[in-house]
């Protein structure tokens, strides 16, 4: 049946992709950056995952609604962490975009 | 026995009996037990949450019976706090969640669509497998004495100083979890790929539309309280400080975490009783729903927007003033489309052809009382308001009204409607219509009280109470009575129609779905040919359709 | 506007090719279905360990300088060079289906043993991690012991400090052992696959299972690599 292969050279220079993130992660870690640190790194992460979903899990090929699925997935993680961060953050202030 | 409908009853095919269908398609234990047969896993659920109904009315009456005098002389507190806890537990994972959908939505999503089966037979098996041992897990603890946190688990009382058999109920609520996963994945996937030629998502009927919204909401949210049941195991057990303050740990988390997934719970409550609300209401008016697309797309925003309100049963617990306030304006927000629906369904039955059929008395039931739970919700998603209601029996009545006046009588309507096609019987209409009315006064005469009792300061949950109470608690303990005997009344005519109940036709009440397209019961594989479809849904005007419920002979497909 | 009925044609009795189940059509619409239901359980998957996820940024919001503290201790180099073998892993998962695809049998087996393989060495590494913790006594509960500290803080401030780097360790154990047990459902399934791959059974014309088990593989990768920055890389700039 029709379906597209991939070709072994893909995977391979993804596969080198990714060692280099994790490298990249590794060294930006040993300098303090502040909050920076926190953005790089999930940065890098969020960068390798989408490699693998791309590549490796086949959303490239995939039909809109498994595209669809899979964003809804990482999505709805998305709400369950900021929505409770969105108390946690703002116990000490009542209004926490201005003023304390 | 009466047992007329007012539509004319097309007579069923002489040599109907001898038909095969997927009840006489094989007999015996393993035929049911290694079923791969959607209708037969329906029935199978059936009976499995019969019997958890049963035993959480069980609960229900012991706390009713407790009631009925201000001091606490039926049971000590201890075991007053374990007789609501298992109420609870069982009637809202075991009963509540999957009733609908494991039972009608197992049975007539693959039928309504013109699929021969679902997306996956032996999931949806192992999904009622599954769900036993979740149960038996649950009835281990229930017989060694029980729970005693609440149905809620709040921790560090469930993680540290609880003395009852907390993790083999939470091991038996985290299994019965995946049980509703794999009904939810099963349903997803059967309606995205299994349609029948034709068979457009606005052709669909709202059934479908509400139990796809409901198993979105299965898979994304049924997995956080999985992991949360989890931690709180490792914590018990483990002594794992996530929770506990000694730690450093945050009990609020735990109800940020829990009620991430127990809001949308409710909705995976309610949602599939509206889906069969609409099914009844425009068959029983005999016109299509108002407002389809509106009523298609209210189910979606009441699934989505459900996942952002968690916070309002954390009012009082010690949130942010600016999350509560965002949680509280969210919950105005997705009252919304749950109004639009009511609005839709009021719109549908003016000027329809209406009749007061046994399904149609309970649909017409979930419409008033739907609207007073919703009502009163709006009531206290209201920050002020809450902060005075909260555990009290405001609360209590509010949750029962849209648990019990919503979802129940939904189940209730949906099962005396599609009964002629699951079983292929008709059952009485005097004691069906009698049950209804029983059902519907008894209802009113438990909850409506409580709502007076909450808002005069009743606190929930307390095993006595101060005597000026007594009079509605009594009003509420009789209006339980009578509830009961409305829902034990249909376990008999049932079952008695089983075997002396007049043999159902293929449509006996002139409604339009691919449901009634074919016999009743249906055969194993649905449909002798799978069907193309081209008309509109619930489209009552169409000349075929008005033929077809009419004297004249039924269309006949080739069935042979 | 009617109901017209159809024969049904596609789902032919001995033509039928003999994975195809018989409430499917065809056997594109099977492996639709079947890959869908996959990426579904992902789904799932995803707010499971969300849940965790969640609760490691919310007390990494209120105790960053425990934190920091605590993962100074997890060695990152053996981290790295799990996450290296992961991400091999993955590269074979991925290579095993290309096989299948490409009717390389052989490749197959061979594909999903280094998968395995790989597998088993990061459950090794996995091990190897967890007993020096225990020896350091760094396994939260009665015997956690916790010496290292912040800087020179007063008694209380100590004891507050060492019970929020318990709850560091109580994250990372309950986080990574999860994980650990979806590798060794993934390692087991694998092997549940290598003889209908010595079989022949996935070819070109089918290989569903192989997909699926390569979709949960790869997502148990992604799982770890949000774990390995988030639990080993916050203390590597400190002191």
């Amino acid at each position: 049946m029709s379906e597209h292969v991939t070709s072994r050279a893909v995977y391979f220079a993804v596969f080198a992709a990714l060692l280099v993130l994790t490298a990249a992660t590794v060294i930006v870690a040993n300098f303090d950056l502040g909050w920076a640190n926190d953005a790089v790194a999930l940065g890098i992460a969020v960068t390798k995952a989408l490699l693998v979903l791309w590549f490796f899990m086949h959303l490239r090929y995939s039909t809109r609604v498994t595209v669809l699925t899979a964003l809804a997935g990482f999505f709805w993680l998305a709400i369950l962490i900021s929505l409770t961060l969105n108390d946690y953050l703002t116990r000490e202030t009542l209004f926490p975009y201005w003023g304390k | 026995m009466n047992t007329s409908t007012v539509h004319p009853e097309i007579p069923p095919p002489a040599d109907l009996v001898d038909r095969p269908n997927y009840l006489n398609a094989a007999y015996g234990l393993k035929s049911w037990l290694l079923t791969r047969d959607h209708k037969r896993i329906g029935i199978l659920y059936m009976i499995s949450v019969t019997i958890f109904f049963a035993l959480g009315s069980l609960f229900a009456l012991l706390i009713r019976l407790e009631l009925l005098t201000p001091e606490g002389d039926l049971m000590q507190p201890d075991t007053y706090n374990r007789v609501f806890t298992m109420h609870g537990v069982v009637m809202v994972f075991f009963f509540l969640i999957p009733a609908i959908p494991a039972t009608l939505g197992n049975f007539l999503v693959p039928l309504m669509i013109g699929a021969k089966d679902l997306a996956f037979p032996k999931l949806n098996l192992a999904s009622w497998y599954v769900y036993n041992l979740g149960g038996i897990f649950t009835l281990w603890a229930i017989f060694n004495g029980g729970v005693d946190t609440g149905w809620t688990f709040y921790t560090p009382f469930s993680t540290n100083y609880s003395n009852s058999y907390v993790i083999a109920t939470a091991l038996g609520v985290f299994i019965n979890g995946f049980s509703s996963i794999f009904t939810g994945l099963n349903f997803i996937v059967t309606i995205h790929r299994m349609r029948a030629p034709g068979m457009t998502w606005f052709r669909l009927p709202l059934f479908i539309w509400s139990h796809y919204a409901t198993s979105l909401i299965i898979v994304l949210g049924t997995p956080v309280v999985a992991i949360t049941i989890l931690m709180v195991a490792a914590e018990r057990l483990l002594h794992l400080g996530i929770f506990d303050p000694r730690l450093g740990g945050d009990p609020i988390l735990f109800q940020h975490l829990f009620w991430f997934y127990s809001h949308p719970a409710v909705y995976i409550m309610i949602l599939p009783a509206m889906g069969v609300i609409s099914e009844l209401v425009a068959a029983f008016s005999r016109k299509r729903i108002f407002g389809y697309r509106f009523v298609a797309f209210a189910s979606i925003a009441i699934a989505v927007l459900g996942f952002l309100v968690w916070g309002h049963h954390m009012f009082v617990a010690g949130q942010s003033m600016y999350a509560v306030t965002i949680f509280s304006i969210m919950s105005m927000l997705v009252a919304v489309p749950s109004a639009v629906k009511v609005f839709n369904w009021t719109a549908t039955l003016y000027e329809g052809s209406i009749s007061y059929e046994t399904p149609m008395l309970y649909a017409l039931g979930f419409i008033g009382l739907f609207t007073l739970g919703g009502l009163t919700g709006t009531m206290i998603a209201t920050l002020g308001i809450d902060v005075h209601l909260h555990d009290t029996y405001f609360i209590v009545a509010h949750f029962h009204y849209i648990m019990v006046g919503g979802t129940i009588m939904a189940y209730m309507g949906g099962l005396h409607y599609w009964w002629p096609k699951i079983s292929g019987r008709l059952y009485p209409g005097f004691l069906s219509r009698l049950s209804a009315l029983l059902v519907f006064v008894g209802f009113n005469l438990t909850f409506f009280p409580q709502f007076i009792l909450g808002y005069l300061g009743m606190p929930r949950r307390y095993w006595s109470y101060p005597p000026e109470f007594q009079v509605l608690n009594v009003l509420s303990t009789a209006g339980a009575s009578i509830l009961g005997v409305g829902y034990i009344l249909p376990l008999f005519y049932f079952a008695w129609s089983l075997k002396y109940g007049k043999r159902a036709g293929e449509n006996p009440w002139g409604a339009v779905g691919l449901e009634w397209d074919t016999t009743s019961p249906p055969p194993t594989e649905n449909f002798p040919v799978i069907p193309v479809v081209t008309r509109e849904p619930y489209d009552y005007t169409s000349e075929e359709v008005h033929r077809r419920t009419t004297q004249e002979a039924p269309v006949v497909y080739q069935l042979d | 506007m009617s109901i017209s009925l159809t024969d049904p044609q596609a789902h032919g009795g001995h033509d039928a090719h003999p994975s195809l189940q018989h409430h499917f059509d065809t056997l594109e619409q099977q492996k639709e279905a079947s890959t869908l239901g996959m990426w579904l359980f992902l789904v799932t998957e995803i707010m499971f360990f969300g849940g965790l996820f969640t609760t490691y940024v919310v007390y990494r919001s209120k105790y960053s300088t425990a934190f920091v503290a605590a993962s100074h201790t997890l060695d990152w180099k053996l981290g790295a060079f799990n996450t290296a073998v992961l991400i091999l892993s993955s590269l074979t998962m991925a290579l095993a289906i290309w096989a299948a695809q490409v009717n390389r049998r052989k490749q197959v087996v061979a594909f999903l043993i280094a998968t395995m393989i790989l597998g088993l060495t990061f459950l090794g590494v996995k091990a190897v991690e967890y007993k020096d913790k225990f020896e350091h006594h760094h396994v939260p509960g009665a015997s956690f012991e916790w010496h290292e500290g912040g800087h020179a803080e007063a008694a209380p401030a100590q004891a507050d400090f060492a019970k929020h780097v318990q709850l560091f360790f109580s994250l990372y154990f309950i986080m990574t052992g999860l994980h650990a047990v979806h590798m060794i459902c993934g390692i087991g399934v694998l092997a549940f696959l290598l003889m209908p791959s010595w079989k022949g059974r996935y070819n070109s014309a089918y290989h569903n299972p192989l997909e699926c088990t390569g979709l949960y593989w790869h997502f148990v990768d992604i799982v770890w690599i949000f774990l390995f920055p988030l639990l080993y890389l916050l203390g590597a700039h400190a002191k």
